[in-house]
């Protein structure tokens, strides 16, 4: 099962390593992470997506509150979070297919933030199951080149989640 | 006043109550050092090599249940902490390492004897500190310790690099801490602990397994109250023996690979498996999916993460044992039948497992030709003082230490149980020694892992430490052997150790006294005079060199699959 956990840690040196080694050292898996500062910069908040039974993810939730720097772990259950990544797409755009990609674009609402001869580069924002859709269609078209900043999560309602 | 870094450490050890610590000197803590030349509260003792003055720390932190203390320097001198730091990490061993470092300035830059000790040992302490600015170096030890202590206890490292400890600033040691990120569960959830009771009470086979953590929260006399109090058996991991008496007669002694036979069918057999401050390592059930397959678990312990870590659990209790166990004897007194009927209740259970002693006692072949080495283990225990401390090594050994003899006290028992590491055994009961002076401190070894830091009878002898070192030579790195024995066709492959070695010239050069038995009527006569000779003495025997550690549960076996002594 793909999980989607957020991690409220200090803003210190050193404290993302604490985390990645935490999984690489049990050999949990993250399919993606992101770190950034809040809105109280003494913290930081990650993202990660990792896969695991209930067992894994039990373990994985109670090792992140294990580790002295890490302040809060919300494994967020879907239907009660919000998430969103973002991706830049190249790709590649000549005669017919020109269109198409532009077509592409803008049913998915992605903004063309680069244009030459021959490629389109593409800004996608919204839930991943929605972004990966798009990056499908665009994939036989002639994908060159793909980032993604993997999802970030807040959950729905008006309660906050602070430190 | 203002203080430099140096001597701000010195005080924060102070007020922490630390009396003894072990270290050695370098070019980053040379600052340090010159600080605790006149530092006259503090007793420092250098070990032979960094490795053992924090295996010694770990010692002094098993017998006193104090934290202990380590200091080395940057580069090499942190690097050869690690085994030490990975040992005390692994049966959680509260401690704090204090590593010299680099100047700030030159961090990153690979400088002379820098090495990223705080990257080292991210994975192998409970938490590490870079102390960047003297400011918060009272703080950060603060900190240390109560992260050490406190919870599941563990090591942590205080890198300190050298400007810190030259630079100056006003000392004020906190009184308490605040961790927003750390914050242990102490007290057991009172409906949980009811609920446990109950279930408990219910039970017609019960057994109690015990672990480390009732020996860590000094808890031994909570867990005998309530095992009496219910009248339930107990086993006891290695890490927990000595915390319930092994000649009390519900005792079941050790479990798992090399436990006894009783302990294992009881376990295999049970309806209710209270696991206490234990933590389900693969040493103790075996095959995981045949352990305990009647039973229901509960699991008391302070660290989250050990529960449901392995093993299925039906009632988790998470908070410190020794509170638990003291709510669990008062539910027990309300709402449940006293003493004397929780006892006739279990009757056939214990019956049972009388069965199973009588058919099966923890045994081995005696010799008249060659010592065996479990009979000088029996000695050992019958001519030591009650309240002696014994230290082991890793190997052989250590489990006949461990199965025959008869650990009746918490603290008294002090062995590498997680990593297993050869050569803690010697530096251990140096540090046992140093925090109790008065006290019969001795370390069982094997002739391999003696020589892996045999340096430190230097140490010994230089501090007038009055350790008795027991070497039990089958001229083998013996627990391979039997490995290669029992399932690689006796191929020895590196495990003969070929060179016999003259221990007692070798005690003799460090100014120890070298005594040696080579037939079973010498055994006494050794053990003896060891002890009555006042300082320290090595004692080598010279047991069979092909004896078996028995029962054994081969690697991934069912406990009740076991390999019997007869
Ligand atoms: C050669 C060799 C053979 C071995 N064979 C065996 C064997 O046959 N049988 C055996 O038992 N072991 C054996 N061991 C040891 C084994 O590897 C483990 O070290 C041991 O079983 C772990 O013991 P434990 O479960 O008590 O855990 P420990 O490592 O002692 O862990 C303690 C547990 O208690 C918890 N705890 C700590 N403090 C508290 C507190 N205040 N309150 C509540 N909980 C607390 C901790 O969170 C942890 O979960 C062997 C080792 C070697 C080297
Ligand atoms: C540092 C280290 N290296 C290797 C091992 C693997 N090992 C475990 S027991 C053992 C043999 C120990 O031999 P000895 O000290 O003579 O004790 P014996 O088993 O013969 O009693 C070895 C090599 C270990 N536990 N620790
Ligand atoms: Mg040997």
């Amino acid at each position: 099962m793909r999980h989607t956990i957020a991690v409220l840690v200090e803003n210190e040196f050193g404290v993302l390593s604490r985390v990645v080694g935490l999984f690489s050292g049990r050999g949990f898996n993250i399919d993606s992470l992101t770190v950034a500062p809040t809105n109280d910069e003494a913290l930081s908040r990650i993202t990660l997506v990792t896969r695991g039974d209930e067992q894994i993810i039990e373990q994985i939730t109670k090792q992140l509150n294990k580790l002295i720097d890490v302040i809060k772990v919300i494994d967020f259950e879907p239907e009660h979070a919000i998430e969103r990544e973002m991706v830049l797409v190249k790709v590649s755009a000549e005669d017919q297919s020109r269109a198409e990609v532009l077509r592409i674009a803008d049913i998915f609402r992605a903004k063309v933030i680069d244009v030459t001869p021959k490629s389109y580069t593409l800004e996608a924002t919204g839930a991943p199951a929605k972004v990966s859709a798009m990056v499908e269609l665009l994939r036989p078209l002639g994908l060159k080149e793909l980032v993604s900043t993997g999802p970030v999560v807040i959950g729905r309602g008006a309660k906050a989640w602070k430190g | 006043m203002k203080l430099n870094g140096a001597r701000i450490l010195l005080e924060c050890l102070k007020r922490e109550g630390v009396d003894t610590i072990f270290g050695y000197p370098g070019g980053t803590v040379i600052n340090l050092y010159d600080e605790l030349f006149s530092f006259k509260e503090i007793r420092h003792i250098l070990p032979r090599h960094e490795q053992a003055g924090v295996h010694a720390a770990d010692g002094y932190a098993r017998a006193t249940g104090k934290v202990g203390v380590a200091i080395a320097t940057s580069g090499p001198g942190a690097t050869n902490t690690i085994t030490g730091i990975a040992t005390a990490y692994m049966d959680s061993i509260p401690m704090v390492i204090i590593t010299g470092q680099v100047p700030t300035a030159l961090i990153g830059n690979d400088a002379f004897q820098e090495a990223d000790i705080i990257g080292i040992t991210r994975p192998c302490t409970k938490h590490n500190f870079l102390v960047k600015d003297v400011k918060d170096l009272a703080t950060i030890m603060k900190k240390a310790f109560y992260i050490a202590r406190t919870g599941r206890p563990g090591p942590v490292l205080v890198d300190l690099p050298k400007d810190v400890q030259i630079a100056q600033t006003e000392f004020h040691y906190p009184e308490s801490v605040e961790i927003r990120g750390y914050k242990p569960t102490v007290e057991g959830h009172p409906k949980q602990i009811e609920k446990a009771v109950a279930m408990i009470m219910q039970a017609k086979k019960p057994v109690i397994y015990v672990g480390g953590g009732v020996i860590l929260a000094n808890a031994a006399a909570e867990l005998v109250a309530v095992a009496k109090r219910l009248g339930i058996p107990v086993t006891t991991t290695l890490m927990g023996l000595g915390a319930y008496p092994e000649n009390d007669p519900h005792s079941l002694g050790l479990l798992g690979m090399h436990g006894t036979y009783y302990a294992n069918m009881a376990v295999s057999h049970c309806d209710m498996l209270i696991a206490i401050g234990a933590r389900f390592d693969d040493r103790v059930t075996g095959k995981i999916a045949s352990f305990a397959p009647h039973a229901k678990i509960v699991h008391v312990d302070v660290d989250p993460t050990s529960i449901k870590k392995n093993v299925r659990v039906d009632l988790p209790i998470v908070g410190d044992v020794r509170d638990v166990l003291q709510k669990m004897l008062k539910v027990a007194d309300e709402i449940g039948p006293d003493a004397k009927a929780c006892e006739a209740a279990l009757a056939p259970w214990i019956a049972e497992i009388d069965e199973w002693k009588k058919k099966h006692p923890m045994t081995y072949k005696q010799s008249t030709s060659v010592i065996k080495p479990q009979y000088v283990i029996q000695r050992l225990r019958a001519l030591s003082d009650p309240d002696a401390i014994v230290a082991t090594d890793v190997g052989q050994h250590q489990m006949w230490t461990a199965q025959f003899f008869g650990f009746t006290a918490p603290r008294t028992l002090l062995s590498s149980g997680g990593l297993g590491t050869m050569g803690f055994g010697l530096p251990a009961a140096m540090g046992a020694q140093a925090g109790f002076p008065d006290r019969q401190v001795m370390v069982v070894c094997g002739d391999g892992g003696f020589q892996m830091n045999m340096q430190e009878l230097a140490t010994i002898v230089q501090n007038r430490l009055n350790v008795k070192i027991v070497i039990l030579n089958n001229n083998f790195l013996g627990m391979v052997r039997q490995w290669q024995e029992l399932f690689f066709d006796k191929r020895y492959s590196s495990t003969c150790m070929e060179l016999p070695i003259d221990f007692i010239k070798l005690a003799e050069a460090f100014g120890a006294t070298g005594l040696q038995a080579t037939k079973v009527e010498e055994v006494d006569e050794v053990i003896k005079k060891g002890f009555a000779t006042d300082g320290p003495v090595l004692m080598e025997f010279k047991v069979a060199r092909e004896e078996k550690v028995l029962p054994m549960v081969p690697a991934g076996a069912s406990l009740t699959e076991m390999v019997l002594a007869s």
